[in-house]
């Protein structure tokens, strides 16, 4: 498990500010070798043994489940990188600003061999403080990118006033409950804040901030929304997982992603799961520490959720 | 079936490879392994050769007198036994994701969508895919090249103007292999099935029930049969009869409570080297199962990726992903 080669996936809209990004943290001194997957050659400012162009070649898995897609060149590029490790520590994929996040996301569940040597580390979404409300109305890949981002880098805040800045920010939450945001100019982010964060992994996802869950019920994106849950005490299993799995089975294609931190009745440990569309991953993890309430919290990240249908569904699994 | 006592692994001697195997091979009488670091090892004692300089090795493949590789150098070079080397092609730092080769000297190539064939003269010939290429074969006779992709497979004369043939079956196709008769081609998919063609009236067959992915076939030398990896026994299907396998059951050599990762059929007899995830190496007779341990498992030496016979199939050679190699020499 710890010796997966952690990816870390990188998003955003035309000139956002993802290269700049890349850039710095290829050239920063920390001492660790990236593989890089870019869509386009040359925009790199730095030599880097291991750059690989990618075709972002999307497919349809046969599998029956209709918004299963996966990355068909990351499959075949991150089995060529694993012939030489050692070579390199992390690798970071750079999606073009146009795409959408849940093929790469997808391909690092769906895909055996991928998820049996690499992890997704976390997807980072550069966002331009500018012009991310005229992106919001005109562009459907900026809500599916924040929507699917664990890290958001909100950057170009020099070109904004401070009322703006807080005006984009309750645009990003709208989206996005449980990401977390980092301010910057020119990119300018501490690497810690963008690598290794552990955010797919399922024991350290989903510190949402208690004022969020008040926050996004009034200002809310009409057609990219979080429905975030927060419920004290324990839940039944035997009620919410069938729940969940037909939910997520019939709302897939419009659920982005989802995590989730339950109680189970009469579990000592906690129940930890998250999903991209139809594909959930859910486990037992760490015992609920005496100083914790035990409580089950659970964001839904997608178009046209039903929210009180969601509450209404999830209260009536409470113990 | 496995007979303790019925061992050969006295017979194999080790050979310090270093970094992942892609392909063991013989040319001619002559041990040759491919490494995903660039390195060329041929013979038994010889300096080690980098036709790839720096770059890496991503697939090769060897006919009678060449081991040809392609790197991540975009270049294509076929190294002969006595060490001498030959640029076939050069795709200008692109990877190299999939090789073939034919008969009379012809080899094939593909990067991305691009698939170069080049005849025994040297002549290059181009194709755009419709996906990328995943996979490529060469029919046994004549100058036809099948190349698998998104969709289905397409079948290409580089020396004919019209467009190639496309067969389609839904899905991600990985690699593919012509029958040696060229009545079949089969392909593996990413959905962990095969799929597969009677080219004379295009028949679909699926061969499906994989757990895993298949990443390795072989023919035996009668072409009556295919085996092929990715279950926890070498599924062998048959291909004698005129419906190949449709209808058929397959048969299972080797189970064992781990993957297989590499089949090998020997040259001359219905004999099948079975290679496995944890490293281990069988040995099994298709007539009656017997099963003969060629490797036991070995911690932290990885799956077993490549094996290959001599001609006359009295040795055979494999490779792991860790870099532990060996060659077996039979009685």
């Amino acid at each position: 498990m710890s010796d997966k080669i952690p990816v870390t996936v990188l998003t955003g809209y035309l000139g956002a500010g993802k290269t700049t990004l890349l850039n710095r943290i290829l050239t920063e001194p920390h001492g660790k070798k990236f593989a890089v997957i870019v869509n386009e050659f040359g925009e790199i400012g730095i030599d880097n043994d291991l750059v690989v162009g990618a075709d972002e070649e999307v497919f349809e898995m046969n599998n029956g489940c209709i918004c299963c897609t996966v990355r068909g060149d990351l499959i075949r590029i991150i089995e060529g990188l694993m012939k030489r490790k050692g070579k390199f520590d992390a690798i970071i994929v750079e999606t073009t600003g146009l795409a959408d996040p849940a093929p790469v996301a997808q391909t690092f569940f769906v895909d055996e061999d991928v998820s049996a040597r690499a992890r997704l580390d976390a997807v980072i979404t550069v966002v331009d403080a500018r012009w991310l409300k005229d992106q919001l109305k005109d562009a459907p890949e900026v809500k599916n990118q924040i929507a699917f981002a664990d890290v958001i880098v909100l950057n170009k805040i020099d070109l904004v006033s401070a009322e703006e800045l807080l005006d984009v920010e309750q645009n990003i939450r709208a989206i996005n409950a449980y990401a977390t945001i980092h301010k910057t100019t020119r990119s300018a982010v501490s690497l810690d804040a963008v690598l290794g964060k552990n955010a797919f992994d399922l024991d350290r996802i989903l510190d949402i901030a208690p004022e969020f869950l008040e926050d996004v019920h009034v200002h809310h994106d009409e057609s990219v929304q979080s429905v975030a849950l927060n419920l004290p005490g324990d839940i039944d299993p035997e009620k919410f997982m069938p729940w969940l799995n037909e939910f997520t089975q019939a709302e897939g294609p419009n659920i982005l992603r989802c995590k989730g931190i339950l109680a189970f009745k009469d579990e000592p440990k906690r129940f930890v799961f998250q999903g991209v569309h139809m594909i959930l991953d859910g486990d037992l993890q760490r015992d609920w520490r005496a100083d914790e309430v035990r409580q089950s919290k659970m964001v839904f990240i997608g178009h046209k959720l039903n929210r009180s249908a969601i509450e209404k569904a999830v209260e009536a699994c409470r113990v | 079936m496995t007979d303790a006592s019925e061992s050969l692994t006295q017979r194999v001697e080790p050979l310090e490879a270093g970094a992942h195997v892609i392909a063991a091979r013989f040319i001619g009488e002559q041990p040759v392994l491919a490494l995903a670091d660039g390195t060329v090892l041929l013979g038994m004692n010889n300096q080690p050769l980098r036709p790839h300089g720096d770059a890496a090795i991503l697939v090769a493949s060897t006919d009678d007198g060449a081991l040809i590789t392609g790197g991540d150098d975009g270049k294509i070079v076929s190294t002969k036994s006595d060490g001498s080397s030959l640029i076939l092609g050069d795709e200008k730092g692109k990877w190299i994701d999939a090789i073939a080769i034919g008969s009379s000297g012809a080899t094939a190539w593909s990067t991305g969508k691009k698939v170069v064939a080049r005849d025994g003269k040297g002549g290059l010939k181009e194709w755009l895919a419709p996906t990328t290429a995943q996979g490529l074969s060469f029919a046994p006779k004549g100058y036809r090249l099948a190349i698998s992709h998104y969709n289905g497979a397409s079948l290409w004369f580089p020396n004919t103007e019209g467009k190639p043939e496309f067969r389609e079956w839904k899905g991600s196709h990985l690699d593919a292999t012509f029958s040696p008769d060229g009545r079949f081609l089969v392909t593996s998919m990413q959905e962990n099935t095969l799929h597969g063609w009677r080219l004379s009236d295009g028949k679909d067959m699926r061969m499906s029930g994989y757990p895993s992915k298949t990443r390795s076939f072989s023919w035996s030398h009668n072409g009556d049969w295919l085996a092929t990896s990715g279950a926890d026994a070498a599924i062998i299907w048959p291909f004698k009869d005129k419906d190949g396998p449709m209808g058929k059951a397959p048969r299972e050599c080797g189970v064992r409570h781990s993957k297989v990762s590499a089949v090998s059929f020997h040259p001359r007899a219905l004999v099948v080297g079975i290679g496995y995830d944890d490293g281990c190496i069988l040995l099994c007779r298709l007539t009656d199962s017997a099963e003969l341990l060629v490797r036991p498992a070995v911690q932290n030496e990885g799956r077993v990726t490549s094996m290959g016979w001599n001609k006359t199939g009295n040795r055979m050679i494999f490779g792991t992903e860790e870099g532990a190699a060996g060659i077996l020499t039979l009685p």
